[in-house]
């Protein structure tokens, strides 16, 4: 019988979060600290709202690039949050989560061979979804001494004649790391000088801890070379809706649409009710999602420096992201074992990068009881494995 | 000017956090909130010292244990006093020990008494023989609580179960 399989596809490696999540799913009573989603609930009066929506018997496809409230609402969002001006009608695609956004931008940018470039430690979807566009993934490997700060000179050392686009992830997964303003400035002249293109992956947008996320598209020049995907899973703990959206150039929505027009037709219905109420009246529910946040990321760096392991403070996201090298092992090996013998999963940093290697990623998505919890645990493996290392 | 502004944004963080549970340690507030122990000390101190803290409490569903409690809402209509209002009422309401809550109301009726008893007797009698014969209350209308779903903002009919899945990206 002949492969049914593309080539493509089989040459992509799964997630590396699959291994850990199989082990993880058999073991009984084991604690994790290996979510990337929020632990509220979406906020009541925005679940409703999806609830009066199908009463309503809202139960059609919306317009392909989702219904015209809930782009204008984005837009003024947009406005407020970052003064950038979109149009709704043409500047604007709600997507099924930020995750089509990235996929589809990719797919209507991209021509075969052109580079992107990816910086890592991050979200583990645009290396795959660069190679299923045909590009040719380039990776910057971020690093620890810059906070896992993305560097002029480092996308200025990775770009080529062929590079096209520069991902650009932050507040960041894995690291929690941020982008302030006077690091996108320095970034943004590279990306004008060499004019490529940049997608700013903005989901975390709402969850930093050290002033007001800057978009780097708010910059001088970059509006008109800049993708901005963000969406609702973060920000208003939504992710089972599967609701994002982009903004960006007329001539890349546009196209952008056709991808969405063919392969999904539009994001759910319902969830696009539930998303304008949000916009419209859940600013208050994302602040106290931020303090929560804030108050346990406290928690965890105070923590870490009691028991002396090595770590950046991180300023966005709800991710923490210690070294473990002192220990002397991979961070692969490092986790399996705090999984066997404390039952405590986090993630290791390999999964979002080579340059992960060294690190874990711990989320704190997680109620300070749980937090309080695992880190007692963790105290107790690092103790122990530093017992064995002097023995 | 900005020190006050921060002093104020410190206070309304403590309260939230100590509002949500009263057992949490000085050092571990100033840990979550960002501040010196020093700070929360001095906050915590003049919050109790003013009387914006009054007191610290435990939510106890009762009806977990043994002890056999009885709740009521008691709708009061009052004839105001000349010169006090209903404060003077309102004093001679609650200082018997068995009211839990007292609040002066707009609308239908004045004093909303929250009262708990043992039984439903001993509610009823209080009701009879304190409430109604005081000369300026004009009526009563008594509810018993048969169940409570929420109490001070917390679910008490059912625990929230993590439902996420145990690993994502």
């Amino acid at each position: 019988m002949r492969n049914p399989l593309s080539d493509t596809i089989v040459q992509i490696k799964p997630s590396g979060i699959r291994k850990f999540f199989d082990i993880v799913s058999e073991m009984k009573d084991a604690i994790s600290l290996g979510v990337g989603e929020p632990d509220f609930d979406t906020p009541w009066h925005v679940r409703e709202e999806g609830i009066y929506s199908l009463e309503k018997g809202k139960t059609f496809y919306t317009s392909n690039s989702g219904l015209k409230e809930l782009r204008v609402e984005i837009c003024n969002y947009i406005k407020r949050s970052q003064d950038i001006t979109y149009d709704p009608l043409k500047e604007v695609i709600v997507t099924v989560g930020g995750s089509e956004a990235i996929d589809i931008g990719l797919r209507a940018m991209i021509n075969p061979g052109d580079e992107v470039l990816i910086p890592q430690p991050s979200y583990v979807s645009y290396e795959p979804c660069a190679l299923l566009a045909g590009a040719k993934p380039v990776i910057i490997n971020l690093k620890a001494e810059n906070e896992f700060r993305l560097t002029a000179a480092e996308v200025e050392e990775a770009i080529t004649e062929k590079t096209k686009i520069l991902i650009l992830p932050f507040p960041n997964n894995p690291t929690g790391a941020i982008m302030e303003k006077s690091d996108l400035e320095a970034v943004a002249e590279v990306v004008k000088k060499h004019d490529i293109y940049v997608m700013s992956d903005e989901i975390y947008a709402e969850l930093t801890y050290k002033g007001k996320h800057v978009s780097i598209a708010s910059l001088p020049g970059m509006q008109e070379r800049t993708i901005l995907i963000n969406g609702f899973s973060k920000a208003y703990a939504m992710t089972g809706w599967r609701l994002g959206y982009a903004c960006g150039p007329e001539a890349i929505i546009k196209q952008m649409t056709k991808i969405h027009q063919f392969a999904i037709m539009c994001a759910p219905t319902t969830s696009q009710y539930a998303a304008v109420e949000a916009l419209k009246n859940g600013d208050d529910d994302v602040a106290m999602m931020r303090e929560s946040y804030n108050q346990r990321r406290r928690f965890l760096i105070n923590a870490f420096k009691e028991m002396g392991l090595e770590c950046f403070e991180p300023f966005g996201a709800f991710y923490i992201f210690p070294c473990i090298k002192e220990f002397g092992m991979t961070s692969d090996e490092f986790a399996t074992r705090f999984l066997e013998e404390e039952k405590v999963a986090v993630v290791p940093g390999t999964a979002f990068g080579d340059c992960g290697e060294g690190f874990l990623r711990i989320s704190y998505a997680y109620s300070l009881e749980k937090l309080k919890l695992a880190i007692g645990k963790l105290e107790h493996f690092i103790n122990k494995l530093r017992a064995e290392k002097e023995a | 000017m900005s020190e006050q502004v921060n002093n104020e944004k410190l206070r309304e963080e403590l309260l939230k956090l100590v509002e949500k549970n009263s057992r949490m340690d000085l050092k571990e507030l100033a840990v979550l909130v960002g501040a010196e122990e020093i700070d929360v000390v001095n906050a915590m101190e003049e919050m109790e010292k003013d009387g914006t803290i009054c007191a610290y409490h435990t939510l106890i569903n009762w009806e977990k244990t043994s002890i056999e409690k009885v709740t009521a809402l008691i709708e009061v209509r009052v004839t105001p006093q000349r010169g006090q209002g209903f404060d003077s009422i309102a004093e001679r309401i609650y200082n018997y020990p068995e009211v839990r809550s007292l609040y002066l109301l707009s609308g239908g009726f004045d004093l909303m008494v929250i009262l708990e008893g043992k039984t439903l007797r001993e509610v009823s009698s209080f009701v009879s023989d304190k409430l109604a014969t005081m000369d300026t209350v004009l009526s009563t209308s008594t509810h018993f609580i048969l169940k409570k779903y929420k109490d001070h903002g917390t679910i008490m009919t059912t625990k929230k179960v993590d439902e996420r899945e145990m690993i994502t990206p």
